[in-house]
């Protein structure tokens, strides 16, 4: 032994000293369920598109495109008609603003568009043919993820142009017509057979032809209310109105036009006669601006062009030039309640907005298939009670969106794959919820939402172009980066900077982080100062 | 001037790395190569500032070099939790002597290697804020006065843990430690007494001085490279918070120490020459109500019954911090002065 004076020993590192021995907790990394993915009636996965946009032009938008259609093949329609339910649910609106979400979808739908990305079909053919009734949004959608898991499909829709409400509901100025055929020329090209002007009658007759039939005839005809009205008086439906307008025939309203109903289509119906020409577009409503079943962005739209509005009001009768109004008061339970007390208002014609009945009569008198809400009833898989047939969209009873329409096209196409195939859906268990006060909000950026432009007034009063645009590469960038990820290990680094003991392994890029427990003794700083909330503490086992 | 942030990603440079930033905006911590020049297996508490404030330092100060730095140690925590016999945490050339004498040996070391031509070796001198401020001090002040070139880093953890959490002269008024206990009617340590080292740094007219804490490590890595391009005396004082004598929870080591830099009760700032040349402005001001409350050396200002006026001189002294280095931004509100 040659050592130096007075030593004893060899030189040891303290890696000789396993200080994971300490621990009472250890820190675990976990995947959370963000408030928007759980907000998304299409299940789409955004928390993860947006990580994966944040990259931007060189792969990211495409890659962020892709993940979106994995859910939804209507990005572009989505991100202009979507009334964001995952805006609502982001936990960034606790911070500043919600993420624009919304807006980064439209962006990347354009994008696709402009760029002609597609979706391949690679699964094998699986021999079975499925019958879609109905070309609306749930259909397109259940036509797309059936046909991406190898079914043959055919949709038939009794219109002449493909879109259901998408085209002869939602006006041009908010959803402008090229985006909506490219997006659903892109699924057709996917090999979905369409047949047009061909409306579907005996649901039951349709399995001798097809292996399973989902139907998503949607809701269409306009409700009616019971109104007094003289000879002259001109009334009609909201629903006829605009699918006039988008066949080129717009029926004659007047100069003064009084709308009756406060839902969103109200909106659409007064704003449209405004660009036919009406000067006054009035929207008589039962109850008060807060109760109004329409969107806070809707009626701010209409208000801008002019719309005005009728609070506490009904028609209790229409004659030819002018609409007698009963004025309204809300009882202890917020009903309104008659007055008994009367005006006048001037109205060349009376747009009744009153809602939308499903046409049942295709799945009406098929054995097993029963009715309730005046929609189809159907299990949670969305199978009616006649084994094979399907069902989704506005015509089941539930939230009547383009969203939810989308979502159940695709839970529709699971539930088919699986009965064709005589297995069950699989169901992936949930994760918990990634809650605001589980993120370190220090680490984010103080960073504002971004507004997208507006058409200025005079156009938009006089013209069906788009009102809202969209974002640029910049602004769509910055849009995504301001996401917090949360629940969701983003690679800040933040774990393995942060640990007095370099128990943090780093894996590299995209590999994220492993704990090393031979030594990590359990502080929980990582768990402190993880931005997004990804790290738990759990007890330690004895 | 101090780290200033990028400011364009999600975390911009807020946090240690992030995969959307370029190799040149990255901490030196965020590198899968770090030097770890403290490595694992050390013996500190779960949680300890002083740990991490030294492999933060250190590690930028062996980028700073090239890896060609040798570094003296004073007794305390971070001597005794790296060094059982024969064992070592430490991955770079290292001495311990003792408690008071760190500035000193570190002065000879810088010497002898004058005398050998290797001056591309460096010299850092460290120590808890006992070792530094109270039995290390003159050595320091002649380390200073000479203008060796050494960088001395102190770890202020504002008492003498390793001995069982006496006062030293960096423990702030009111905090109670085993030798100022919570008792009478001014409990815990004395206002009005103690020592600000960085300032008697500075009066030394020394090259650089700066202070900085655990929670800020960019602007830490920043110092500890900027302290490297000077040669002769420079100082750099961490506050490093020790969750077994302050009380506070070992998870929230860096939460406490960013809350004493919010609430201006720890004042972030540089100076050259013995000008102030930088500071860290105050990002989302918190009451000194906010930091106390995480400490239960602080315990006694809140049970039993409130000592709103201690609080209050606290309040004050914090304020005055604000205005003497200017922390404050216009525009920085304060969030909660509860
Ligand atoms: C004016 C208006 C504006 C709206 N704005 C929005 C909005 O901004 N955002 C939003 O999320 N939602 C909006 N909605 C609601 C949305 O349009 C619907 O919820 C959605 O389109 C429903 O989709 P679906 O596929 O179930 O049915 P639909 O879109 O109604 O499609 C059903 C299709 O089935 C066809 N069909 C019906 N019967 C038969 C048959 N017997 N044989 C063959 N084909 C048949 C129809 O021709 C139609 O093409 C709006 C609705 C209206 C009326
Ligand atoms: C001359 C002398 N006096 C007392 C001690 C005992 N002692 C060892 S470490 C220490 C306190 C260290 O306090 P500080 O420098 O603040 O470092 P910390 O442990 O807090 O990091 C004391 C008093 C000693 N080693 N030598
Ligand atoms: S911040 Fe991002 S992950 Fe969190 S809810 Fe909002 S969009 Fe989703
Ligand atoms: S007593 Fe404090 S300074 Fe010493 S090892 Fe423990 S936490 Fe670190
Ligand atoms: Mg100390």
């Amino acid at each position: 032994m040659n050592k130096p004076f007075a030593i004893t020993l060899d030189v040891g590192s303290s890696r000789a000293n396993k200080t994971g021995s300490w621990r009472t907790e250890r820190p675990v990394y976990t995947d959370r369920l963000p408030p928007c993915n759980n907000a998304c009636p299409a299940g789409e996965n955004i928390q993860q598109w947006l990580y994966q946009a944040e990259d931007g032009a060189e792969g990211g938008y495409e890659a962020a495109w892709r993940q979106i259609m994995a859910d939804n093949p209507l990005p572009a329609v989505m991100g202009r008609v979507c009334y964001r339910p995952c805006e609502t649910a982001c936990n960034r609106a606790q911070l500043d603003e919600a993420v624009g979400i919304n807006s980064v979808e439209r962006f990347l739908g354009d994008e696709a568009i402009k760029q002609g990305w597609t979706v391949p079909v690679d699964a094998t053919p699986s021999g079975k043919r499925v019958l879609v009734v109905g070309c609306g949004p749930s259909g397109l959608s259940a036509a797309y993820h059936l046909t991406r898991l190898g079914h043959a499909v055919t949709i038939r829709d009794a219109n002449d142009r493909p879109g259901g409400m998408m085209r002869f509901g939602i006006p041009q100025y908010r959803l402008p017509r090229g985006v909506l055929d490219a997006e659903i020329e892109r699924i057709l090209a996917m090999g979905v057979t369409l047949e047009l002007k061909s409306t579907v009658h005996d649901g039951e007759a349709l399995l001798k032809e097809f292996d399973a039939v989902f139907v998503a005839a949607g809701a269409h005809i306009g409700r009616r209310a019971y109104i007094p009205a003289g000879d002259s008086a001109r009334i009609l439906d909201a629903v006829s109105l605009l699918h006039g307008v988008e066949e080129d025939e717009p029926p004659l309203l007047g100069r003064r036009v009084a709308v009756y109903g406060g839902g969103n289509t109200a909106m659409d119906a007064a704003r449209t006669a405004r660009r036919l020409g009406a000067s006054e577009a009035v929207v008589v409503y039962r109850r008060t601006r807060d109760r109004m079943p329409a969107h806070d962005v809707e009626v701010r739209e209409a208000l801008d062009e002019g719309v005005t509005m009728r609070w506490l009001s009904t028609v209790a009768r229409a004659d030819g030039g002018r609409l007698l109004i009963e004025k309204m008061q809300l009882d202890d339970a917020g009903f309104p309640q008659p007055t008994g007390e009367f005006t006048e208002l001037a109205a060349d014609s009376l747009v009744l907005a009153l809602g939308q009945n499903a046409d049942l009569s295709v799945l009406e008198g098929v054995s097993g298939i029963t009715f309730d809400d005046g929609g189809v009833q159907v299990s949670p898989d969305l199978m009616t009670g006649h084994p094979g047939i399907f069902a989704g969209g506005d015509m089941v009873p539930g939230e009547r969106t383009v969203t939810v329409a989308i979502g159940h096209g695709k839970k529709a196409a699971r539930s088919i794959d699986a009965w064709l195939r005589g297995t069950s859906a699989s169901h992936q268990p949930r994760h918990d919820l990634a809650p605001f006060g589980d993120l370190n909000t220090w680490y984010y950026e103080d960073a504002p939402v971004t507004v997208r432009p507006e058409l200025e007034a005079a156009r938009r009063v006089s013209t069906f172009d788009e009102v809202v645009g969209g974002l640029d590469r910049a602004t769509a960038l910055y849009e995504a980066r301001r996401c917090l990820s949360c629940g969701n290990c983003f690679e800040c680094d933040n774990c393995y900077g942060v640990c007095p003991d370099n128990a943090v392994i780093k894996l590299g890029p995209g590999q994220r982080y492993e704990i090393d427990y031979a030594y990590c003794k359990g502080c929980g700083m990582c768990v402190t100062e993880c931005p997004s909330g990804a790290i738990t503490m759990e007890p330690e086992e004895t | 001037m101090p780290y200033q942030h990028v400011t364009f990603h999600q975390t911009g440079s807020l946090a240690v790395g992030g995969r959307l930033l370029t190799d040149d905006q990255r901490s030196v911590q965020s590198g899968r190569r770090r030097s770890n020049s403290l490595t694992l297996g050390h013996r500190a508490c779960q949680g300890c500032g002083e740990a991490l404030g030294a492999r933060y330092a250190l590690d930028a100060v062996q980028r700073a070099t090239g890896g060609q730095t040798i570094a003296v140690n004073a007794t305390g925590c971070l001597e005794v939790f790296s060094t059982p016999f024969p064992e070592t945490s430490w991955q770079l050339p290292w001495l311990h002597s003792l408690f008071g004498n760190a500035p000193a040996v570190a002065s000879g070391v810088a010497a002898a290697l004058k005398a050998k031509g290797r001056t591309d070796i460096r010299v850092v001198g460290q120590g808890g804020d006992g070792g530094t401020v109270d039995i290390g001090f003159a050595c320091l002040s002649g380390m200073f006065e000479r203008n060796d070139d050494v960088l001395y880093i102190c770890y202020d953890n504002e008492a003498y843990m390793n001995t069982g959490v006496q006062r030293s002269g960096a423990t702030p008024p009111a905090a109670r430690t085993a030798t100022t206990e919570a008792v009478g009617p001014e409990p815990g340590n004395r206002f009005g007494q103690g020592k600000n080292v960085p300032l008697i740094a500075m009066a030394h007219e020394i090259p650089y001085v700066a202070t900085a804490t655990v929670a800020d490590l960019r602007d830490l890595e920043a110092k500890a490279e900027r302290a490297m391009e000077f040669r002769g005396a420079r100082y750099l004082h961490v506050l490093v918070p020790c969750p077994l004598g302050w009380g506070s929870a070992p998870k929230d080591t860096i939460e406490v120490a960013r809350l004493a830099t919010q609430s201006g009760v720890f004042p972030v700032f540089e100076a050259e020459d013995g000008e102030v040349v930088g500071v860290s402005p105050i990002r989302h001001r918190v009451g000194v109500r906010d930091y106390l409350r995480t400490q239960r050396r602080y315990a006694h200002l809140f049970q039993p019954d409130e000592r709103t006026d201690i609080i209050d001189r606290i309040q004050r002294g914090a304020d005055r911090n604000i205005k003497r280095f200017g922390l404050l931004p216009a525009g920085v509100q304060e969030e909660s002065a509860s």
